[in-house]
């Protein structure tokens, strides 16, 4: 399980755990995001935080240090972008 | 008006969805602005004609997600949902607007509003888009679903189903049909009864089963502090509650969205059709406008523009609105000349006052048209995105960027655009800091000091550094403020940036123009008077008392001065034993420490109300009228050649380097603008934070001026 704001850009993620008892988490819940459900790290801010998120058709801007609860499991069978300059 | 009060219709919504533009072509702009009692909150409120049923009073509640009230905001809807605010009526219908491309998510917030029992009308808005993606919606069934209740599509933007909109509130006030609501498991359903049966036995009151959700759910409790039920008791039946739903298998937070959405599948399960592949454009344009290097330097150019018009457009129509009060004093002025306190008085006291607001208006109208349109169109939540890191370690938030950066033309706009601003800390931490930031009012100070007295002396080098470092003094303390605000002082929650970066619409001029019409309506009516009150009040603190026998002294002290000169000496005369004056000499002492004689310590207390009096003050305590300018050489002259006249700095010039940037110092940072004043009471809801931020800045103000006066007179070279 990794941290959701250490996908890369374009890359998928299966929600695997998140923390209720935090207010994030209780917002992006109330948004839909649940566990089981698939999202995808859209972008990097040009400073490198927050970064946007994509589930449910649409676009979520979220600080990485507010995310840290969010766990995904990194969708083997999405389609994944690789930056350029990584293996 | 019929004496039977009109229904009350609540319009309902997430953000994003056009809710404000319906509610504009509902009450085609016949609305109502007021506050809710307590809090910043505007209630927005309109007549709309539902012709052969009738009228009815439709309110437009501010967008959310989840009845979850973290934020101000968020309680109101659930307060005036429940029927809970002193003075206003529990809504008859809600009218839910609904983002007709995102069923699911929205209708969360429908799932939520049927827990409160009230009739509803389901709008999906934006129907234009959803058929241009491809989806098909079955209306029918998602009414027949939804336990009958109208369900209707629109485009509010097009102007399409707006009637269509009008008969389904018809049906929903006719038929009360309630929405289908969802089912609670076992263990939530005993938790919930748990919570009303001690709610009732508690306080006596009859809580609705939204209200005890509401308690139970949410984890800031404000539900059950709006009830008054707070203490140990209502944390052990709290405790006891969500136990009861912990041993149930479930978490006592994630068991509402877990509940509503599994309701909600069921409920959707063949209604929207998607047909052909969605492709969406906002996509393309993100990854132009957020592109890592293209979009940092896009957002400069945007924000280089909006600053730009804020701070030059706004130039032209200040000057018509200049001449235009200079036209109207010189044509009624003569008409009291008869009596000279009167006319003083309608002159530089009411006319003055009136022009003091009147030419923030151009300012505010345009940064407004730019707010309006960067906000509808989707590019704020970006700009906050790009710029959340630079802010979020000093408490601020990326919405702080646009707020700031206008108050370097202008406070005022700058703080009625922290509306932006979710999250009720960095809102606040914000209107805190955009005072520091130094705006076109303070560059008439610098410019008469650092041409009089820095550029003759160092070269204009040294004058335009000192003029762009002056520029820099307000950030470079606004930023520890904010910091030690937020961490240190504040006891508001902040919230969490949780930003939808929702998809690119092109804003609708009528909503735009009737935003900003609306925004400068409110100045001009809320912080409008108090900006003519305190220009009156300073006024009659430098004209009285009035004794002849003071001009009499003023002539017979200098026979040699005729005509307009001596006009001037007698004006000057007249101000050194004005209350202000009188007031002036007596705290120079508290002034000493920054190197300000009386003159100037009468010109920084008559700027308290705004800080380019200075320059017209010092204009007439040296005896050179009113119509003294910053680059008037008379003034400059009068100034270099001050001396102290007694005390251990006999002989030595007043403004010397090290005064001269005292006294800049002491403007960069000093709250010196009734109008930021009363506009800062005006959005936070009340006159503490106004007088913290005023005490805060001109503390600062002094100490850095003694500060610097002090270091500059031990260490630098005479010059």
């Amino acid at each position: 399980m990794t941290p959701v704001s250490q996908l890369q850009p374009g890359q998928f993620g299966k929600l695997a755990h998140l923390n209720p008892e935090r207010e994030v988490d209780q917002r992006l819940m109330a948004l839909g995001l649940l566990p089981g459900m698939t999202l995808k790290l859209v972008r990097r801010a040009p400073l490198g935080d927050p970064v946007a998120i994509e589930f449910g058709g649409q676009v979520i801007s979220l600080r990485k240090a507010e995310a840290e609860s969010l766990l995904v499991d990194v969708a083997a069978d999405c389609p994944v972008q690789r930056p350029r300059g990584t293996p | 008006m019929s004496p039977e009060p009109e229904p009350l219709v609540a319009l309902v919504g997430n953000p994003n969805t056009g809710k404000s533009t319906l509610f504009n072509a509902l009450t085609g702009l016949r609305q109502r602005v007021g506050n809710y009692p307590g809090v910043t909150v505007a209630r927005k409120s309109g007549q709309c004609d539902l012709g052969p049923a009738g009228r009815v009073e439709l309110v437009d509640l501010p967008g959310l997600y989840s009845l979850a009230a973290a934020s101000p905001d968020e309680q109101v809807v659930v307060d005036a949902l429940t029927g809970r605010i002193s003075g206003d009526r529990r809504p008859d219908a809600v009218l839910l607007v609904v983002d007709a491309t995102n069923l699911l998510r929205n209708l969360f917030l429908a799932s939520q509003v049927a827990e409160l029992g009230v009739p509803m009308a389901v709008v999906l808005n934006q129907a234009d888009v959803a058929r241009e993606q491809g989806l098909r919606i079955d209306v029918g069934l998602l009414s027949r679903r939804l336990g009958g209740v109208p369900v209707v599509l629109a485009s509010a933007w097009k102007g399409e189903g707006v009637s269509e909109v009008r008969r389904a509130i018809a049906q929903a006030l006719a038929d009360r049909r309630l929405a289908v609501r969802a089912t609670w498991p076992a263990p939530v359903a005993a938790a919930l009864d748990e919570v009303t049966a001690a709610l009732r036995s508690d306080l006596g009151v009859e809580p609705t089963a939204a209200e005890a959700q509401r308690t139970l759910f949410d984890a800031a409790g404000s539900t059950a502090v709006r009830f008054g039920w707070t203490g140990p008791r209502r944390d052990l039946v709290l405790r006891s509650a969500r136990d009861k739903v912990r041993r149930g298998g479930y978490n006592p937070f994630a068991a509402e969205p877990l509940a509503h959405y599994a309701h909600l599948r069921v409920l959707l399960e063949g209604v929207v059709e998607e047909g052909g592949a969605a492709r969406s454009a906002s996509a393309a344009v993100d990854r132009l406008l957020l592109h890592r290097l293209l979009g940092p330097v896009l957002f400069a150019a945007i924000m280089l523009g909006l600053f730009a018009s804020v701070f030059w457009l706004a130039k032209f129509p200040m000057g018509w609105i200049q001449d235009g009060v200079d036209l109207l004093r010189g044509y009624i002025a003569p008409k009291f000349a008869a009596t000279p306190m009167l006319q003083s008085l309608v002159a530089d006291g009411v006319i003055s006052g009136v022009g003091a607001f009147l030419s923030f208006l151009p300012q505010i109208l345009i940064l407004f048209l730019f707010v309006g349109i960067l906000e509808d169109s989707g590019y704020m939540a970006r700009a906050a995105f790009i710029m959340d890191r630079l802010f979020s370690w000093c408490g601020l938030s990326g919405k702080s960027f646009v707020p700031l950066l206008s108050g370097f033309a202008c406070a005022i706009p700058g703080l009625l655009s922290t509306r932006t601003i979710e999250d009720p800390k960095a809102r606040l931490a914000t209107a805190f800091a955009v005072p520091f930031m130094s705006c076109s009012a303070r560059f008439p100070v610098y410019a008469l000091m650092c041409s009089a007295f820095i550029g003759p002396v160092y070269g204009s080098g040294w004058e335009s550094a000192a003029m762009v470092g002056m520029h820099c003094v307000g950030l470079l303390f606004a930023v520890p403020v904010a910091f030690i605000l937020t961490r240190f002082v504040l006891r508001v929650r902040p919230q969490p940036f949780v930003l939808e970066l929702p998809r690119y619409q092109l804003p609708k001029p009528r909503d735009v123009l009737w935003r900003m019409w609306q925004n400068a309506a409110e100045f001009v009516s809320k912080a409008g008077t108090v900006i003519f009150a305190i220009t009156v009040i300073v006024w009659a603190l430098s004209y009285f008392p009035r004794d002849p026998a003071v001009a009499d002294r003023a002539r017979t002290a200098e026979p040699s001065l005729t005509g307009e000169a001596l006009e001037r000496r007698v004006q000057a005369a007249y101000v050194e034993q004005s209350w202000m004056g009188r007031f002036g000499k007596a705290v120079q002492p508290v002034f000493d420490p920054c190197g300000f004689d009386w003159k100037i310590t009468v010109g920084v207390l008559a700027s308290f109300p705004a800080r380019e009096v200075i320059v017209s003050t010092l204009g007439v305590t040296y005896s050179l009228g009113e119509g003294a300018e910053a680059d008037s050489g008379q003034l400059r002259t009068a100034m270099q050649s001050a001396r102290w006249q007694e005390g251990p700095r006999a002989g030595s010039p007043i403004f010397s380097l090290a005064a001269v940037l005292a006294l800049m110092v002491f403007f960069a940072l000093c709250s010196q603008c009734g109008a930021t004043v009363a506009t800062l009471a005006q959005e936070t809801g009340g006159w503490k934070w106004a007088f913290a931020s005023f005490a805060t800045m001109t503390v600062l103000a002094w100490l850095a001026a003694t500060g610097v006066y002090q270091a500059v007179i031990r260490f630098a070279p005479p010059a």
